[in-house]
């Protein structure tokens, strides 16, 4: 007896892909955020297998802090290159120098809050009424309770205890006017599924995601990367050490993880026996407990 | 986590199941439960939640603070939404929907079970089956999960006897003979003491049965699916704007039910036009058979008009087409239905208005009594009611097909969706 069954993988890539056509027909104005890290590149890889042999047909965007690593924007360059993907890129310190959004200060200054207000800005600017996110639901909690699509107002605000009801998989992009929506195809996979998926498709990644040597400040535990955007205190000091990134974030919040795995099937068994969740590396998240749900209900990601 | 090996997680399958129950019985336990023995729970979370517990004084770890989510919810103590959980063994991954309970909250059970493979059903050994039991029961079963698990609970206070785990399985027996269940099992279990849930119980020696994850890594899903009748509906038309690929059409979609073949020859509705299977693709590369859950492209041997909305069905084997049907309703908002009123209804990648024309009955859902008298439709309640559509909806019976015989009702002016429809 044949069985008609996908694995896992496959089931989520086809879930994937029919959200992300769903959002190409309901919406007039489409664009997928792109930051460069593993999860935009497996959304990205998954939106050209979705309307393949045509080209994707909505912009890649992307909120550039100025707090990149430098490998990252490479990245993004030759692949946008590669698969002739229509980019955009906001500048995080565009909003600045407009007055729109201000610098923190201190040396845990970070430009991960002043993102939103440059992404709700080119939201507005380019009429994007549906944005996809690589965000998945195993994240962090607050993400825990995303929909597919999730309605924002006409301020880009979440409203947990308001959301759509979300059934089979019947989505609803229907708005008001100014409203627009966050899609989110990878809500159901979970780190280890996008490390496997990249395994399985063979999928291009930052080189930073593999170990290297790099000069590092151990901030409260945290291993942060050297670079002009840190401002090292006097009580610390820059070692080389030998790392990884687990996610991709700005330099100034991302966290390194010590490792020598320098395969993705050596990153794969080093997830598989990870004690800390990858969130554990952003210091963004670890400001408060309720971090992520407050970023989110202004209009984050 | 465990070990997994590559070639191991590629040939893991899915379950989605949905579990429901209130505060008090022990669901957050059991969920917490699950995460924690089979090794899903990361340092960084297990130390958050001992710092909480032991911030409220409590004397060993409380596993059911690991589904906190909100802080909304944490302020009042309760689960406001369905919340996604996600583990693995090295047999499959679960997607755990995990919805509260309590009667307010029937559309977020209503919203868990829509996609769900199985439904765990939480029940107190010591009070046995309740009101709620039997809502969560009939949701079950008026969504046709195709498997139901009841997890009698806390048999740690009734000093793991078997007379009170048989006299909860009759009552519940009694119950769902009134009820369209496939497939149900009876696990006696402690989520508390971890009692056969994941481990065996050495408590409970006259049990033989399998323990909770044991079935939920064993239950036999790959018939879940409908194989039998083909359904495609268009979502999207891929046409190049390159010249290479001048002349190239592609249909593409999700298959919803049955088996598609290249050289299949096909109808598509409603213009009834028929043509055969060329290609189907995947990034280009063809494959030989597709069936549901696939998204896949279709490509035809000659030109026809198709586009969003449509379906391809196999030419001897063709669903429902018709303007007028009935619909078991679970309304989901606080502005009630309204006899007579105009909605928007999305079905497969099909938009089109309606008219509801009748309510024949409402379901109390807590005694399963059709009420013919009370036309009021307010928020949880289930109807069936009988609808008119603008345009021809091509559908089967929700029973026969979940994905074609589902249909949501959106208030035209809110943009809201307020109705989830199955149809009769």
């Amino acid at each position: 007896m044949i069985l008609y069954h996908l694995n896992h993988l496959r089931e989520l890539e086809a879930e994937a892909i029919y959200i992300i056509r769903e959002t190409a027909s309901q919406f007039e104005r489409p664009a997928m955020l792109f930051s460069g890290g593993k999860d935009s590149i497996v959304m990205t890889h998954l939106a050209r297998k979705a309307f393949y042999p045509a080209r994707i047909p909505f912009p890649l965007l992307h909120i550039d802090t100025g707090h990149n690593f430098p490998e990252t924007i490479e990245f993004r360059d030759k692949m946008v290159e590669e698969i002739g993907a229509n980019l955009i890129v906001r500048n995080v310190q565009d909003s600045i120098d407009a007055g729109r959004a201000k610098e923190e200060k201190g040396p845990n200054a970070s430009r991960n809050m002043l993102q939103t207000i440059t992404l709700l800005d080119a939201l507005e600017e380019l009429k994007v009424d549906a944005a996809m996110g690589g965000a998945r639901r195993d994240e962090e909690k607050a993400r825990a309770k995303e929909r597919f699509f999730s309605h924002r107002d006409e301020f880009g605000q979440w409203d947990p205890k308001n959301q759509r009801p979300e059934l089979w998989m019947l989505l609803n992009g229907r708005k008001n006017m100014g409203e627009h929506f966050r899609v989110f195809p990878l809500s159901n996979w979970t780190e280890m599924d996008v490390w496997m998926y990249i395994a399985m498709e063979k999928i291009d990644i930052p080189n930073i995601y593999f170990t290297h040597q790099r000069e590092i400040i151990n901030r409260d535990g945290m291993l942060l990367a050297n670079s002009e955007y840190l401002t090292v205190r006097e009580t610390e000091k820059v070692e080389m050490m030998t790392v990884r990134f687990r996610t991709i974030g700005d330099m100034t919040c991302t966290g390194a993880v010590l490792s020598p795995a320098n395969s993705l099937q050596q990153i794969i068994e080093e997830v598989a026996a990870s004690k800390t969740t990858e969130r554990g590396t952003r210091s963004d998240d670890k400001r408060s407990e309720t971090a992520m749900e407050d970023r989110k209900k202004a209009g984050y990601f | 986590m465990s070990d997994f090996s590559k070639d191991g997680y590629l040939n893991m399958e899915l379950l989605r199941f949905t579990t429901a129950g209130s505060v008090d019985d022990g669901k957050s336990t059991l969920i917490g439960r699950l995460l924690y023995d089979s090794k899903q729970i990361f340092e960084d979370q297990l130390e958050a939640i001992e710092q909480r517990s032991s911030q409220r004084g409590f004397e060993h770890v409380d596993l059911s603070l690991l589904t906190d989510g909100l802080k909304a919810e944490r302020e009042q103590g309760i689960t406001i939404d369905v919340a996604y959980r996600y583990f693995a063994t090295p047999k499959r991954k679960f997607i755990i929907a995990d919805t509260p309970g309590h009667i307010q909250y029937t559309r977020n059970m209503v919203t868990g079970a829509s996609t769900a493979n199985a439904a765990l059903i939480l029940v107190d050994a010591r009070k046995g089956v309740l009101e709620q039991t039997i809502r969560h029961s009939f949701i079950a079963s008026l969504l046709q999960i195709p498997h139901l698990i009841i997890c009698i609970n806390k048999m740690d206070l009734v000093e793991y006897s078997e007379a009170a785990f048989e006299k909860v399985v009759d009552e519940f027996k009694q119950l769902s003979s009134k009820l369209d269940i496939k497939d149900v099992s009876f696990i006696p279990i402690s989520a508390l003491l971890g009692d056969n849930v994941v481990d065996k119980s050495t408590n409970m020696s006259w049990y033989n049965g399998p323990t909770l994850m044991y079935l939920l890594e064993h239950v036999h899903i790959s018939s879940d699916e409908n194989h039998i009748d083909c359904r495609f509906p268009v979502q999207y038309v891929i046409r190049p704007q390159q010249t290479e690929y001048h002349d190239y059409r592609g249909y593409a979609g999700r298959i919803s039910s049955g088996i598609f073949k290249p050289g299949d020859k096909i109808k598509v509705l409603p213009n009834e036009e028929t043509a055969i299977v060329k290609s189907i693709e995947i990034f280009g590369e063809e494959i030989q058979e597709a069936y549901a859950p696939m998204s896949v492209t279709i490509t035809l041997d000659r030109d026809v008009d198709i586009s969003r909305g449509d379906m391809i069905v196999r030419e001897n084997n063709v669903p429902n087409v018709m303007q007028e049907f009935d619909v078991m309703v679970c309304w989901l908002n606080t502005s009630p239905l309204n006899v007579g009123g105009k909605y928007a209804i999305r079905h497969t990648t099909k938009d089109a208005r309606c008219i509801i024309k009748d309510i024949k009955y409402k379901v109390d859902i807590n005694t399963l009594h059709r009420n013919e008298e009370d036309k009021k439709i307010g928020m949880n309640d289930i109807a069936r009611i009988s609808i008119k559509t603008t345009v021809p909806i091509f559908f089967d019976s929700y029973r026969k097909n979940r994905h074609t015989g589902s249909i949501i009702i959106i208030d035209e002016a809110t943009n809201e969706t307020i109705g989830a429809g199955m149809i009769v």
